[in-house]
């Protein structure tokens, strides 16, 4: 029995020490800039498509189902307030760190899994680089800057969804609708609404490159890593979500 | 010294540690006992390894080669026992610590462990650029990576990226960039495996040219005994350019055998082929 938990404790364990080792390094030198913008370029320009995308039919979605409900009550009037509420304090950043924990959690894992297998990392160790501080800093920090500012942009193109259902399909007025959206949304919506894609963050690259550096078994070990990563960021993303969505609600 | 030499090795294997009062030793494991998951890949080593001597580390696949030379780097932590490398005890070192040590190290891995998202110069640059001890400007790196590279006749390559060159040239790029640093001990892994003779020969050729020219001390893992007949019997020529017949004695090399993490032997060539064991045996007749 005990064996059987050893696996997946020892992997806690290891995971615990990686997030130890990357925070103390944090501001330690050297800080590889240009590592930092490579992966900021990596993560939040390569993630803008399909951000947008998902930020924008997601929100037209909102806009069609919440109509739908809102008729009941003759609030049709009301679906700027619900799609910004809903975008900007769960959709947006949930579906945002999905979105790039599907990406880029998976390419940190295959690309840190292939240079394991590889011996590369070996070879950093061995020629004097500390991977934790050359891989795994450069990536935490670009997707804990870039995260937030991705969020953004998909809750306001989102916005933009609805807006569209909303002027062509309710017949509600720009006015109507952009004015009702902003009233709606407390500062504390807002903050929390990027307060969450940074924490996401830390799931998001912590566990891509904690599996990427913990491969073994050759290139069938980078596939099983690049898979676990992905399953477990976003596992770990709608986990974290509950825990600071019960923090705003009970504030 | 050569029969004081097997004397101690005698000793050593005993469980006894023996110091030369004269001179110390590049790299000392003493006990060394690594495991993975229950799995002993190092049990209970024990030997040294002295200046300007090589040492050929013979194994059949998974007997434990390539962890020594990694815990020789430091990059695994033994469970039991303990290393020196020039001198220092590096068994419990932080890492930080341990980059010091290993810039006067030179490693050839495996499959040659070069960074495929770096150009050749960036590679063979890249020891230049991070090790903390080593830093230096980049004119001067520059002249270095072009000076290592031509050792290995690659200067031409400085803008490509690994993947563009074949299996043999990685190799040798991979030892261009483990001598750039002029480091006093070079670790080769397995250097010729998967290579066909002649580009075998042509690694083997570098690697006693690199030994012999700046008398270096020379550790290289290897399946295929004929690497190590080269590296044993074989010295660089500068006249001539190749490599020229030696007598043992002239090239300083012993080997070690190992076998399921156990060093089962470590001797001269001449004991090596005299060796009763049937796993050494029966290594050296399929290597043959």
């Amino acid at each position: 029995m005990l064996d059987i938990l050893k696996p997946p404790v020892l992997a806690v364990q290891e995971f615990f020490l990686l997030a130890g080792r990357t925070f103390r390094n944090l501001f330690r030198r050297p800080h590889y800039a240009a590592d930092i913008f490579l992966q900021m370029d990596i993560i939040g320009v390569g993630s803008l498509p399909i951000v947008s995308l998902i930020g924008f039919f997601s929100g037209a979605v909102m806009g069609m189902q919440m109509s739908k409900a809102l008729q009941q009550y003759g609030a049709v009037g009301q679906t700027g307030q619900l799609v910004a509420l809903t975008m900007v304090r769960e959709l947006g950043p949930v579906l945002t760190a999905i979105a790039v924990a599907g990406r880029n959690a998976a390419g940190m894992a295959s690309e840190l899994g292939s240079m394991k297998v590889t011996e590369q990392i070996d070879a950093m160790r061995a020629l004097g680089t500390d991977p934790v501080q050359k891989l795994v800093k450069p990536r935490l920090i670009a997707t804990a800057t870039v995260l937030p500012l991705l969020t953004i942009i998909a809750d306001f193109v989102g916005l933009l969804g609805g807006f569209v259902i909303a002027y062509f399909f309710l017949n509600l007025s720009s006015a109507q609708y952009w004015n009702n959206a902003w009233q709606s949304l407390e500062y504390r919506d807002v903050t929390f609404g990027l307060l969450k894609p940074f924490v996401f963050a830390f799931a998001i690259a912590l566990v891509g490159c904690y599996y990427g550096l913990a491969t073994t078994g050759g290139t069938q070990g980078v596939g099983r890593s690049t898979t676990q990563a992905v399953v477990t960021s976003i596992i770990l993303i709608f986990i974290l979500n509950l825990f600071i969505t019960r923090i705003y609600v009970s504030l | 010294m050569r029969e004081q030499g097997t004397a101690l090795a005698e000793l050593e294997r005993e469980g006894t540690v023996v110091e030369r009062p004269d001179e110390q030793p590049v790299l000392r494991f003493e006990h060394v006992t690594v495991s993975f998951d229950e799995i002993r890949a190092l049990d209970d080593v024990s030997f040294q390894v002295y200046a300007g001597e090589s040492r050929v580390i013979l194994g059949a696949a998974g007997s434990g080669k390539t962890v020594l030379l990694k815990t020789a780097l430091g990059l695994i932590k033994p469970d039991r026992g303990r290393v020196w490398v020039f001198g220092q005890d590096i068994t419990e070192m932080p890492e930080e610590e341990l980059f010091h040590i290993r810039a006067r190290i030179g490693v050839l891995f495996q499959e040659g462990g070069l960074f495929d998202s770096l150009t050749i110069e960036e590679n063979v640059g890249y020891p230049l650029e991070n090790q903390p001890s080593l830093r230096c400007p980049p004119e001067e790196r520059r002249r270095r990576v072009v000076e290592a590279l031509r050792f290995v006749e690659l200067e031409h390559t400085l803008d490509k990226y690994p993947s563009e060159l074949s299996g043999g040239m990685r190799r040798r790029v991979g030892i261009a960039r483990a001598i750039v640093a002029e480091p006093e001990l070079v670790l080769y892994d397995s250097p010729t495996a998967g290579l066909d003779p002649i580009t075998a020969y042509t690694i083997i050729a570098l690697i006693v040219k690199e030994r012999d020219l700046r008398n270096i001390t020379t550790i290289m893992v290897t399946h295929r005994y004929q690497d190590a007949h080269f590296l044993a019997n074989f010295r660089w020529d500068p006249q001539s350019g190749r490599l020229a017949p030696a007598p043992p004695e002239a090239t300083r090399t012993r080997f070690l055998v190992l076998r399921e993490g156990r060093l089962v032997f470590e001797g001269t060539r001449a004991e090596l082929e005299a060796a009763s064991d049937p796993y050494v045996r029966k290594f050296i007749r399929r290597e043959q």
